[in-house]
């Protein structure tokens, strides 16, 4: 990752760097975001309309994400459920084990903000950002299965954004049209310097 | 050459039974564990010397937060208890509900809740059916077992607008009434089940290597299965035949024509087999209750929005698919419950897993533990 | 079995026990003390219930209540044992020796009530963690990460 930010600094700042600094960054977000592996942190109810998504009726892998257990082996995590503070640390530990670039899904209202389980309990954490850095939020108590196929397809689109020179954005055309229940997370660089503190 | 790799000088180094001991641990987050369930095994070799589950990674607070809710808002908790089989899950609780407060439900709700819960069941049993062979590597089996269920849950969707959480059992009858054409889209599946039923027994179960998996693994005795207060297809697997739906009915079951397959052996294969069969059975049950059901209404008359049921408490129980599912509720008089306590099946069952993966290797560990059928949401609440 | 042979049986079998049993609303129910808990158990256990369905607490005004479900497959018949304990000092004799079912369901009220249960092999949380404070399903339980729902009905 180093040797992309130098190289990606020193064609910014070089002369006539920026037409190969774009055509490095199209190659480069194309290989990103056609094929996310996703790990699937599926804790309750959502995780069966997370398994639903990946399997027969809606096929996950027509769009090139595939649910694998490994950490190391996937770009976006797939958190699909209530997370209790019990839970937490693992989950924590499991998204530090994967490699850059990544992103992560808040899957499910409890995911979100603690949906259905967001009073009188004293054992769920009210939404997974307050640990994680989230790239989409996507409602539902359960969403179905399209709107999770739907919110990887809008995180390829915002993987389509990013530039490896760290201060660039890209301009590309979004052409998902915007619905209600599918909102997007902070990007890092866009006013939170820090990654990984994952605040909203 | 070759006299170097027939001899024993390959095996020189290997680390002595009994003297080594490895603690693996497997979870909370695995792709065979069926949810959150961590378990700390203890591994002389390949050999489970100790298994012991930690839960817990789901616990919500569910019971405790049904005490700040009124009777109708907790139907909708109950749903994300047992998330697989969501029907059946709110139908013991209204049962507890109408218990205390003396409700009588409509002839008709009630059978439309006996059809929804076995349509249910049988979503339920392809669910545990195909991640149980999953977990053994049979990955065509799972595709297979979700395509009867995915059926079931179009057929939900139809009804009820949800596919997994429907809180469509009330206290005091049902929710919607069945939309045109249900019927017959349902007759329609039980047929096509009843196929898709030979496909899975001959495709899985006939396999060779499923039962050399599965056969003679986590044997469980049918004075163990009792003691330990396992019940469903984990109790029946072992021979023990008692299913709440005969020997101790409820509802408008007296009336239905069905077996209860039960085991003999006791083993994983003998678990899986009697939730197949009851998949059968189950499609015998809906078909007879869709021509017995009249015409009628789906909720009692005169119900009030407000519960407030008399002092005291109650108790009832239905058979999920993992054993039987019962509910306790205390009441004061007032709206909300003052104490919900949940009787998880699946919580009871994990209670074996030490018992029974003892002495297995690891790979059966996952077998057992699938043929459990654990449902986090249930076990932790 | 109905509930009056069931009373019935028992009181023809342990004369002691029946002034002990009544019936509440269609369910029978025997309310022991705390002492006596462990041999009322195991002469029902005698009689014939084989099954213990449910371990679980209440958490009334003045005391805890220990409600355990009995099951009895012979007699298709079930039963309630209700016991009070002292919420400050609350101790039972643990039932793990008569069915084992009562293992993670005693581990369960403890984790939930903080009864203790003398004679589990293994009385330690079960859904909570290790290291939490405070018993949850009591009434007195005070926890500032607890958002309460508003009292709109």
């Amino acid at each position: 990752m180093a040797l992309i930010d130098r190289l990606g600094e020193s064609l910014d700042s070089g002369r006539g760097g920026g037409v190969i600094l774009s055509t490095v960054d199209s190659l480069i977000d194309w290989s990103r975001g056609k094929s996310l592996w996703a790990m699937p942190m599926g804790t309750a109810c959502c995780a069966m309309e997370l398994i639903a998504a990946s399997f027969n009726k809606f096929d996950f892998d027509r769009h090139g994400t595939f649910p694998r257990p490994d950490p190391r082996h996937t770009d976006v995590m797939i958190v699909a459920g209530t997370i209790t503070k019990k839970m937490a640390p693992a989950v924590k530990q499991l998204y530090e084990q994967m490699a850059d670039p990544k992103w992560v899904i808040a899957m499910g209202n409890c995911a979100v903000s603690g949906g259905i389980f967001y009073y009188d309990t004293y054992s769920v954490v009210r939404g997974v950002d307050e640990f994680l850095p989230v790239d989409v939020y996507i409602a539902g108590c359960p969403p179905r299965p399209e709107s999770l196929q739907d919110a990887v397809l809008r995180l390829r689109e915002r993987i389509a954004t990013e530039s490896i020179a760290p201060d660039r954005r890209r301009e590309a055309v979004l052409t998902l049209p915007t619905v209600g229940d599918i909102s997007f997370g902070k990007r890092p660089g866009e006013g939170s310097a820090d990654e990984e503190s994952g605040s909203r | 050459m070759t006299a170097e790799i027939e001899s024993d000088a390959c095996f020189a180094n290997r680390i002595e039974p009994g003297v080594d001991e490895l603690v693996v641990n497997v979870g909370p987050s695995h792709p065979s564990t069926h949810g959150v369930c961590r378990v700390i095994v203890h591994l002389d070799g390949e050999i489970v010397t100790k298994a012991e589950p930690v839960i817990g990674y789901l616990h919500r607070g569910i019971e405790k937060m049904a005490e700040n809710r009124t009777y109708l808002q907790v139907v909708p908790l109950t749903d994300r208890l047992d998330y697989v089989g969501s029907m059946y899950a709110n139908w013991a609780y209204c049962r507890a509900v109408e218990r205390l407060a003396g409700i009588q439900v409509p002839e008709r709700a009630e059978y439309l809740r006996v059809i929804v819960c076995e349509m249910q069941r049988i979503a339920s049993h392809m669910m545990s059916l195909g991640s149980a062979a999953a977990d053994t590597g049979a990955a065509t089996m799972f595709i297979y077992a979700f395509d009867q269920r995915e059926r079931v849950i179009e057929a939900f969707e139809e009804l009820c607008g949800a596919r997994l959480t429907y809180n469509y059992v009330r206290p005091g009858g049902v929710s919607f009434d069945l939309p045109e054409g249900w019927t017959e889209l349902v007759l329609q599946f039980c047929r096509d089940h009843r196929d898709g039923l030979e496909l899975i027994d001959r495709l899985f179960f006939g396999n060779v290597i499923a039962r050399g998996r599965m056969k003679h693994v986590g044997v469980l005795s049918a004075e163990d299965a009792v003691a330990w207060g396992a019940s469903g297809p984990v109790a029946r697997g072992s021979g023990v035949n008692w299913d709440a739906r005969k020997h101790d009915p409820y509802s408008v079951y007296p009336r239905f024509d069905f077996d209860v397959p039960t085991g003999s052996n006791g083993d994983c294969y003998d678990r899986a087999r009697v939730r197949l069969f009851e998949c059968y059975e189950s499609c015998r049950i809906i078909e007879q209750a869709l021509s017995q059901m009249t015409p009628g209404p789906i909720k009692t008359p005169g119900m009030p929005r407000l519960l407030a049921p008399r002092p005291g408490d109650a108790y009832d129980q239905i058979e999920s698919a993992r054993g039987t599912l019962g509910v306790y509720l205390v009441s004061d008089g007032s709206v909300r419950p003052y104490r919900m306590k949940v009787r998880s099946p699946a919580f009871c069952n994990l209670a074996l897993l030490p018992m029974l993966a003892e002495g297995h290797t690891l790979s059966d560990l996952v077998v057992i533990l699938g043929s459990l059928d654990p449902v986090f949401g249930e076990v932790d609440r | 079995m109905n509930i009056n042979e069931l009373r019935e049986h028992l009181c023809e079998t342990y004369p002691d026990l029946c002034p002990l049993f009544s019936i509440e609303f269609g369910d029978g129910v025997l309310a022991v003390d705390a002492d006596r808990l462990l041999d009322a158990a195991t002469d029902l256990k005698e009689l014939g219930f084989d099954r213990l369905s449910m371990v679980t607490a209440v958490d009334r005004p003045t005391h805890l209540e220990l409600v355990y479900r009995l099951y009895s497959r012979s007699m298709t018949a079930a039963l309630f044992i209700k016991c009070n304990v002292d919420r400050e000092e609350p101790r039972v004799h643990s039932l793990v020796g008569l069915w084992p079912a009562a293992l993670w369901q005693e581990r369960e009220t403890f984790d939930m009530f903080g009864i203790v249960f003398e004679g589990h092999p293994d009385l330690r949380r079960i859904l909570l963690p290790d290291d939490w404070e405070g018993y949850p399903l009591r009434k007195d339980y005070r926890d500032d990460s607890v958002i309460r729902r508003p009292d709109y009905i």
